[in-house]
């Protein structure tokens, strides 16, 4: 009953309040806030100078160049061609469109270690499509930025297409008679009502890729300073008894995440408010 | 098409003219049908069937011997419990997080909104992490559970742990819009009717919500059998003792054995696939129901 009497904003005839919240809370606080406090109160047992030193060795820099770099450029290519598909399935029919619709949401259900030996094989100097290219793409930081652009792919699609068909045809109508040319249309009317979900869709793809672990293990090569991920770099000092330094680095990425939540749920309510004013 | 084209509805061109008003020319409309599908084939569809050609490479026989091999069966045991443990739990927190939230206007209700979502958002190493930190020999029930003769890390009750982290979200997510959508107006005609609180959950509630739940779920579980990088950390790598399915996969892709790796793979790519289906076929159901909700409140 205290949750009741101290949270409720409402009175309601509904039950079940206290039995629901009560569980709600004490599940969260179990599965995720307590071992996650964990994480932040480990690193007070450390110096100052020591979680500096921690997390900025220049294997720990250029873990992080590479991490968010090829995160960066993985979120940008996904903007880029996610907007495209979406337009695509939205817009246009041809044949296999409903299969291509379903198969969007592959990297969501496809297991990440199946993704990484499948893109491995693939994109190696004697695979299928790596031995059509130049220059090496599996066992280089190339590697880690095709795994990323596999498992992020879904986000952007996902994010924009709903925007796309609650787009309402007239404004379109009303560019065009007013002499606008399609790509001016799209330029100055349906590009500004998509472009919050757009962001939503990079970020959201840029935070998956930046923790993912998975698939980039296998086609990265893992060389340090050259193709080691960062969440590589947090097991290996774990394998190696080195607790401290290992949540060091961890509490620096949690940190950036956290942050990135932030912008998601800011961009999000934009979002929101954007759709609802047309 | 120029604004000189729509001024000249009188010249025969008109049908034409108009239609293109709101859509492209052909020749823009198929270049950009053939690039998305392009970039798809590149980083879908080849490493989808990739998994299926290697598995199948070096025959039958060998496909069969990879599956029933002692390791690979009780890999595919432990994913098989794991799964069976979390989902549930993480189903029933989903229902009480989704009735709490959507059925009542409390204080706070954005923090845990946001609490929610906070896994997915958490890099699948640092979940295993922190259950390291907690539950590992060094952490802070390391000596108790020592003394006890209890093993939560490099077992499987770390196993399970780390893989409810990681579904946490899913069930919950499902279920909240699609019941804030549905508002309380027919729980509260049920309770004014005379409804006890469990009957109105399993009479009212639960079937305008069914198909969400049944979404969640299938989503929840296809993440658990396939975690990584969580389960990696936590468990330890025992053969025939705690690994998963895909931490036998790395495992035996690291000794070469591509043709078994891809085996075991194949199995978890059938599961996705199964997955896309049922997504697909609970999606149209869900937006139904979704519909519904806004048309009566309408």
């Amino acid at each position: 009953m205290i949750l009741t009497r101290t949270l409720l904003k409402r009175h309601s005839v509904l039950p079940g309040f206290d039995l629901a919240l009560g569980f709600a809370l004490l599940y969260i606080s179990l599965i995720v806030l307590i071992p996650l406090s964990a994480a932040f109160l480990k690193t007070f047992t450390l110096t100052w100078a020591q979680f500096w030193d921690a997390t900025t060795s220049p294997r720990v820099m250029a873990s992080y160049r590479l991490s968010f770099g090829a995160s960066l450029a993985a979120a940008l290519l996904n903007a880029l061609f996610g907007l495209l598909v979406a337009w695509v399935l939205v817009r246009y029919e041809f044949f296999g469109k409903r299969l291509v619709d379903a198969l969007v949401d592959l990297p969501f259900a496809l297991p990440t270690a199946v993704a990484g030996i499948a893109l491995t094989a693939i994109y190696a100097e004697n695979g299928l499509i790596g031995q059509h290219l130049p220059f090496k793409v599996s066992f280089t930081p190339t590697g880690v930025f095709v795994a990323l652009v596999f498992i992020g792919l879904p986000f952007v699609v996902r994010t924009v297409q709903p925007v796309l068909e609650d787009l309402s045809r007239e404004l379109e109508e009303a560019a065009a008679t007013l002499g606008a040319s399609r790509w001016q249309t799209f330029r100055h009317v349906i590009f500004p009502i998509v472009m919050p979900a757009l962001l939503t869709g990079f970020a959201l793809a840029f935070a998956r890729a930046l923790g993912e672990y998975g698939s980039v293990i296998f086609i990265a090569g893992n060389l340090p300073m050259v193709s080691e991920i960062t969440p590589l770099l947090i097991i290996t000092k774990l394998e190696q008894y080195d607790y401290a330094g290992a949540t060091a680095i961890a509490v620096v990425m949690l940190v950036a995440s956290f942050i990135l939540l932030l912008i998601i749920n800011a961009l999000q309510a934009w979002a929101r408010k954007r759709q609802g004013g047309i | 098409m120029t604004s000189a084209d729509l001024t000249l509805p009188a010249a025969g061109l008109a049908p034409r003219a108009l239609r293109n008003a709101t859509t492209e020319a052909p020749w823009v409309k198929w270049t950009l049908i053939a690039l998305a599908l392009a970039f798809m084939s590149f980083f879908l569809f080849v490493p989808l069937v990739t998994v299926f050609v290697e598995a199948l490479k070096k025959g039958w026989d060998v496909y069969l011997a990879a599956i029933v091999d002692a390791d690979a069966r009780s890999a595919i045991r432990l994913t098989l419990i794991a799964a069976l443990i979390s989902v549930p739990l993480n189903l029933v927190f989903g229902v009480a997080a989704a009735w709490a939230i959507a059925k009542f206007d409390f204080r706070g209700k954005n923090v845990l909104l946001t609490l929610i979502d906070l896994p997915f958002s958490v890099s699948p190493v640092i979940a295993g992490l922190i259950y390291v930190l907690v539950f590992g020999l060094q952490g802070w029930f390391g000596e108790w559970l020592r003394d006890h003769d209890l093993k939560v890390i490099f077992a499987v009750p770390g196993i399970v742990l780390a893989t409810i982290f990681v579904t946490f979200p899913f069930v919950a997510r499902e279920l909240i819009p699609l019941m804030q959508a549905q508002g309380t107006e027919q729980e509260e005609a049920a309770c004014v009717l005379g409804a006890s609180g469990w009957q109105l959950f399993w009479r009212v509630t639960l079937p305008n919500v069914k198909w969400a739940l049944l979404y969640g779920v299938i989503l929840c579980n296809a993440r658990a059998m396939g975690e990584f990088g969580a389960v990696s950390v936590v468990s330890g790598h025992i053969r025939g003792q705690t690994n998963t399915m895909p931490l036998h996969i790395e495992i035996v892709y690291n000794e070469y054995q591509f043709a078994a790796a891809f085996a075991v793979a194949s199995l978890l790519a059938g599961l996705a696939l199964v997955t896309l289906v049922l997504k697909y076929v609970v999606e149209q159901r869900v937006k139904a129901q979704l519909r519904g909700a806004r048309d009566r409140q309408e």
